[in-house]
């Protein structure tokens, strides 16, 4: 177990470190930085709408984890198959799993690291008025799952392609689908010819919904189920897709 | 238990119609250095790759070091170092974090990993470029850090696909040199499509083509097997008429010997043997008791090429 970790921890460590070690992760960091304020104050209104919250700031979350995640997935797999180091990966004593795992976890932990650069907003709602707290560390704690469930989705289908800019693509489309899953307008596309259960299902399926409950401060159960199972059937399915499409 | 580090049976595979590798037994003893020869798209890197485990065969087994790969991969997959084709590696990162990352992948403890850091960086020639990023190097340096990479835990096999290919003479050299100089305690399978190399560096050579092993004997025997094919060829500034020409042959002691007339004043003659390898020396003098004009000689040795040629063109069509 404890060289499972290690070799687990090792291959995200260098995927961690991969991100600092071109302008890729100052570039992520400040378009990140920069869309979120901006949004937030043009888009959002914080300082019309006059209240000390951060509606404002995470109401654009989904939207800007649909464009900003697949850039930070879309190379993880991709890059390795077009490079040939797959082929190097794969004959290390590692399983496919470790292999997997670790990439995500060091795009994760990266986002992570972009959620964590956006305290001088919240510092700023704390000095202008008194916010509740508890409703946005769970704003936040829901957002960084969401990303998760985002980097799980574009990692997964960059295995599918040797072609990081494909891999965006999809990944993005996948998202959108992902985020509309409850709205009228992909539901009524479903629900005239299949069940009812199915139109359910993809109704709960909807990324929007589930944010959008803990953005007002509930976090239930069901939204910490949903994501982290989502990330882990994608985790799943990206160690099949890498299983299958290694050689090709 | 054998002393066979890898043994392979009846390895398959194919990819959808078309069949890559068509049973192919290979087997690996210490201080062997196979020679994997055949032509592009003759299977060598498809069984390099069930080797090392990135691929599984559609049939067959493998033992690595008598441990099976298809039910301990991980295990198997520690006794291997493994150049893929065109030495990949992370382009971004630099030598030594690139090579200190592999080590620890392959579980080298911090005191052992800064040994053998040391000892390749040395042993491979790789210390003017250590701290300089992967993709800034050249050609020859890249494939060098492949070499590393394979075998910074100085493991027991060496599988290297192609671990000259698109470098310049010298680096060849010293490529094959290293090969050498490492194969003492280890099975080393290398593939290539150039001969020279498997008579330079190989104990063994196996051919194949279309998926099908069609050789596997030393060079050496391989010659003796499939015919001498050295030729000497020495090229003189005088006209040769029948009689000359028949003189000649019956002095020249070797089996297969051809004159061919350039122009008006000069003729070429080709000395060779299925038998043996002709003796330039011998000729030279034979050929000066006629008094000729020697203008040009030379000796070329294209046996395994011959016979490679031999082998892939006609056993593969048929």
């Amino acid at each position: 177990m404890k060289t499972y970790l290690e070799k687990t921890y090792i291959i995200f460590d260098r995927e961690l470190r991969g991100y600092f070690r071109t302008p890729l992760a100052s570039i992520f960091l400040l378009v990140f930085l920069a869309l979120s304020s901006g949004m937030t104050f043009f888009l959002g209104r914080f300082f019309e709408r006059d209240q000390a919250d951060l509606t404002a700031f995470f109401a654009w979350h989904p939207w800007l984890f649909l464009i900003l995640m697949p850039a930070i997935g879309m190379r993880l797999w991709a890059e390795e198959r077009r490079s040939g180091t797959i082929e190097l990966l794969i004959t290390l004593p590692v399983t496919n799993m470790q292999l997997v795992i670790g990439k995500f976890l060091a795009s994760w932990i990266f986002t992570l690291i972009a959620l964590i650069l956006t305290m001088p907003i919240w510092v700023t709602v704390n000095f202008l008025g008194d916010p509740d707290n508890n409703v946005i560390l769970i704003s936040y704690i829901g957002s960084w799952l969401m990303a998760g469930a985002f980097l799980a989705l574009t990692s997964c289908l960059s295995a599918l392609t040797k072609n990081q800019v494909i891999a965006f693509i999809i990944s993005s489309i996948s998202g959108f689908v992902l985020i509309m899953a409850g709205f009228n307008l992909v539901l009524s596309s479903v629900r005239s010819w299949t069940p009812t259960w199915v139109t359910e299902t993809v109704g709960s399926m909807s990324f929007l919904s589930h944010f959008s409950r803990i953005q007002m401060g509930v976090f239930d159960l069901r939204t910490l189920v949903f994501f982290v199972s989502m990330i882990i059937l994608c985790i799943w399915i990206n160690v099949q897709l890498v299983q299958i499409k290694k050689a090709d | 238990m054998s002393s066979k580090l890898i043994d392979a049976k009846n390895l398959k595979k194919s990819f959808g119609e078309f069949i890559a590798v068509d049973n192919i037994d290979l087997s690996v003893l210490r201080g062997e250095v196979v020679g994997f020869l055949g032509p592009n798209g003759a299977g060598k890197s498809t069984t390099m790759k069930m080797l090392t485990g990135f691929l599984e065969p559609d049939s067959g087994d493998i033992l690595i070091n008598n441990i099976d790969l298809k039910s301990n991969p991980l295990k198997a997959k520690g006794f291997i170092g493994y150049l893929p084709e065109g030495a990949p590696s992370y382009s971004d990162m630099n030598v030594l974090e690139f090579l200190s990352f592999v080590g620890k992948m392959r579980g080298l403890n911090k005191n052992l990993l800064t040994k053998r850091l040391d000892e390749m960086a040395i042993q491979i020639s790789l210390k003017d470029v250590w701290n300089k990023p992967i993709e800034t190097l050249s050609k020859g340096f890249k494939r060098r850090v492949g070499i590393a990479q394979a075998l910074i835990h100085d493991p027991d096999i060496l599988i290297l696909d192609e671990p000259t290919d698109g470098l310049d003479p010298n680096q060849k050299h010293e490529m094959r040199n290293l090969i050498k100089n490492i194969s003492n305690n280890k099975a080393i399978v290398i593939s290539t499509h150039i001969l020279e190399e498997v008579e330079a560096v190989c104990s063994r050579a196996m051919i194949i083509a279309d998926g099908k092993l069609l050789a596997n004997e030393t060079p050496a025997n391989l010659e003796k097997q499939f015919g001498n094919k050295d030729v000497i060829t020495i090229k003189v500034f005088n006209k040769i008429n029948t009689v000359l020409a028949k003189n000649l042959k019956s002095s020249l002691n070797y089996s297969d010997v051809k004159i061919e007339k350039l122009d008006k004043d000069t003729n070429r003659i080709f000395v060779s043997d299925a038998k043996k390898t002709p003796d330039l020396n011998n000729v030279l003098k034979q050929v000066n008791k006629f008094k000729l004009n020697i203008v040009e000689a030379s000796f070329v040795k294209s046996s395994l090429e011959e016979i490679f040629r031999k082998i892939t063109t006609t056993n593969a069509s048929s």
